[in-house]
């Protein structure tokens, strides 16, 4: 195993913010912390990062406890992060570059996360979306080994999104190992191999995107305006969701559930049908949306 | 240590430093400004300590115009007479300490009016008195002497106190407000995720600050010398390297200050609290001979102090560095104090 953490522990006076996580990651694959906001998972990886100290626990990486090389084989992308000021985008990459031992060939790197046009910018003259691909070169800028990703895709228009995926995508056929934290249930779907759903400071489901969209959830998904029902949703539907303002009906059976729901008079107008994803994953764990 | 981690810290640092023009722009101004004020303000005249109202006169006549007051005390230096329409206006302006002492426009008047909570009007009084006596032809009682040596300009005086204060301004303001910035951005903590150690971060700080220093000064010293021809007694090789302890001491004091803390307001307040002490009694603007004696003791906590003491020996004495090594000294243990407490102190995160 590259990285394995065990009963990691952060407490902030009588906050615990992360209870007991652990798990271990191979190398060469993406592992994703999913959860909604609060969970937990910016404290668990800035504990792994070495950015924040545990209050217990231990990290080990590649078989140790983390050496002074560690830091010059992770790449870190903050979520929230500050730039040198008064630098263009290619002497940001230069400086931080220069910081370390092991270093990549910046013309590829501006090459691969697409700063060709802005590299002579100043860096706080750029946009949201290229702000987002400079800090991902910033955390390739020395060729890591392990790369933390917290929210990369955060604020990003969907367009840019996918952009920022594709990028992360080529760096994952290289064979890096990434960490990846999210609340964007498609971005762990579409870039994790592993992923562990994290709801207030604890690790409540582990395994494959797939895997646990098997394990807990079942059929399909039917959403239904919530207006639609003129009487209480109970009594035509047993496994049911209310997520803004829809009803989301989990069943196997996808036409006895029709039937039900025209016999009690549900206006079905407006009715959608689409297969179960990591976010009922988390529905059906703990009641609430991902992204209340 | 890395030096080459530390070099592209130095060099960043640099950058911003060159590129931020503003600011850039005013570290050379605003000495610059201070001294040609002062320079302008003197204009190689004197300047008049003591304000008297002198009344009936046209409030918007010239000083001097249609003064008909005792000749001797008329002509009394550094004294500003002051026109004022009238009796009544004139002791309201008394009440408010905006003159020192009032009197009549007539050469014959014994009359005076004074505020007897103003120490200005009572030297006036005296003087005024004294004058009075002389008029009538009574002799002086005291034998004066003259001085001996050549006589230092007061811009030659004060020019080292201006200097050294834009030093302390720039060295405080320019590492602790701009550190605690970057902590509270999230520069620091994106720094600490590289190889990067608190000493290298520190000391690129530091040599990058005293650099600028440095190049300021000579910068200043240079466009002020064109217009005001400095006296220097002593070596200027003396002088850059007294300098040169004396900004590293206070920027070292700057890295302390930057050591903890993510709040700018606070940071500031801090910053206020050290720098306006610092720059009445480091003796930049008067001296603090007579001052009480935990005032004096206080003053010598400041590295501003033996700074601008040990340039105005080297200026203005002509000093060398065997004769300031005690001011040296002291601040070189004032570098070495504030930065051990600054690396161990520091902190990358909020």
């Amino acid at each position: 195993m590259l990285l394995e953490v065990s009963e990691l522990v952060k407490r902030y006076r009588d906050l615990v913010a992360v209870d007991r996580v652990a798990f271990a990651i191979e190398g060469g694959t993406c592992f994703g912390l999913l959860g909604p906001n609060g969970a937990g998972k910016t404290t668990t990886i800035e504990m792994i990062e070495g950015i924040i100290a545990p209050s217990a626990g231990e990290i080990r990486y590649k078989g140790a406890p983390r050496g002074a090389a560690f830091r010059e084989e992770i790449g870190i992308q903050f979520q929230q992060t500050g730039l040198l000021a008064f630098l263009t985008v290619f002497e940001t990459l230069q400086t931080l570059q220069g910081l370390y031992r092991r270093r990549r060939d910046l013309a590829a790197l501006v090459a691969q996360c697409g700063l060709g046009d802005i590299r002579d910018q100043m860096n706080d003259k750029i946009s949201g979306g290229q702000r987002q691909r400079l800090l991902l070169a910033l955390a390739l800028a020395n060729d890591p080994e392990l790369l933390f990703l917290d929210e990369p895709s955060t604020g990003l228009d969907p367009q840019a999104r996918r952009n920022l995926w594709d990028i992360i995508g080529e760096i994952k056929a290289q064979g890096k190992t990434i960490i990846l934290t999210t609340h964007y249930m498609e971005e762990a779907q579409a870039l994790c191999d592993q992923v562990a759903i994290m709801d207030r400071g604890r690790i409540i489901a582990r395994g494959t995107p797939l895997g646990l969209i098997r394990q807990h959830c079942e059929g399909i998904t039917i959403v239904l305006p919530e207006d639609g029902f003129n009487g209480p949703v109970e009594a035509v539907a047993d496994h049911f969701h209310r997520v803004n303002g829809n009803i989301e009906i989990q069943t196997t059976d996808t036409h006895g559930c029709l039937r039900r729901l025209m016999a009690g008079g549900v206006d079905i107008t407006g009715l959608t049908v689409r297969s179960p994803n990591l976010e009922d994953v988390f529905l059906n764990l703990t009641g609430r949306k991902l992204r209340a | 240590m890395s030096f080459q981690r530390l070099w592209v810290i130095f060099k960043a640092r640099n950058r911003e430093y060159f590129r931020d023009r503003a600011a850039f722009g005013w570290n050379f101004l605003f000495p610059f400004l201070l001294i040609a004020g002062f320079g302008l303000i003197f204009g190689g005249k004197e300047l008049s300590e003591y304000k008297v109202g002198v009344f009936p006169l046209a409030t918007h006549s010239p000083a001097g115009e249609n003064l008909r007051i005792a000749a001797a005390f008329g002509e009394t230096r550094y004294l500003q007479f002051v026109p004022i329409a009238s009796l009544e206006e004139g002791l309201t302006k008394l009440n408010r300490h905006k003159i020192d002492f009032l009197v009549k426009n007539d050469p014959a008047s014994r009359d005076y009016w004074v505020n007897d909570a103003s120490p200005k009007g009572y030297i006036i009084e005296r003087l005024f008195n004294d004058s009075l006596r002389a008029s009538a032809g009574l002799p002086a009682p005291g034998r004066k002497n003259a001085i001996q040596g050549a006589r230092i300009r007061y811009i030659d005086w004060l020019f080292p106190g201006i200097l050294g204060m834009n030093m302390m301004f720039s060295a405080l303001w320019g590492v602790g407000y701009v550190v605690v910035r970057y902590r509270k951005n999230g520069v620091l903590k994106r720094l600490k995720a590289t190889p990067l150690t608190a000493l290298e971060y520190l000391g690129a700080q530091l040599l990058s600050r005293v650099f600028l220093l440095m190049f300021s000064l000579v910068v200043v010293w240079v466009g002020c010398d064109l217009i005001f021809h400095f006296q220097v007694a002593g070596r200027y090789l003396d002088l850059l390297l007294t300098f040169l302890v004396g900004g590293l001491s206070l920027t070292a004091v700057g890295v302390l200050m930057a050591s903890r803390g993510v709040s700018e307001e606070f940071t500031s307040g801090v910053l206020n609290f050290i720098t306006w002490p610092m720059m009445f009694l480091s003796e930049v603007w008067f001296s603090l001979e007579g001052a009480p004696r935990w005032v004096w003791g206080l003053a010598q906590v400041f590295p501003l102090t033996h700074l601008i003491s040990a340039v105005r020996k080297i200026m203005n004495d002509g000093a060398d560095l065997m004769a300031v090594r005690l001011e040296l000294a002291v601040m070189l243990a004032i570098s070495a104090v504030c930065l051990a407490l600054g690396a161990r102190l520091f902190s990358w995160n909020r």
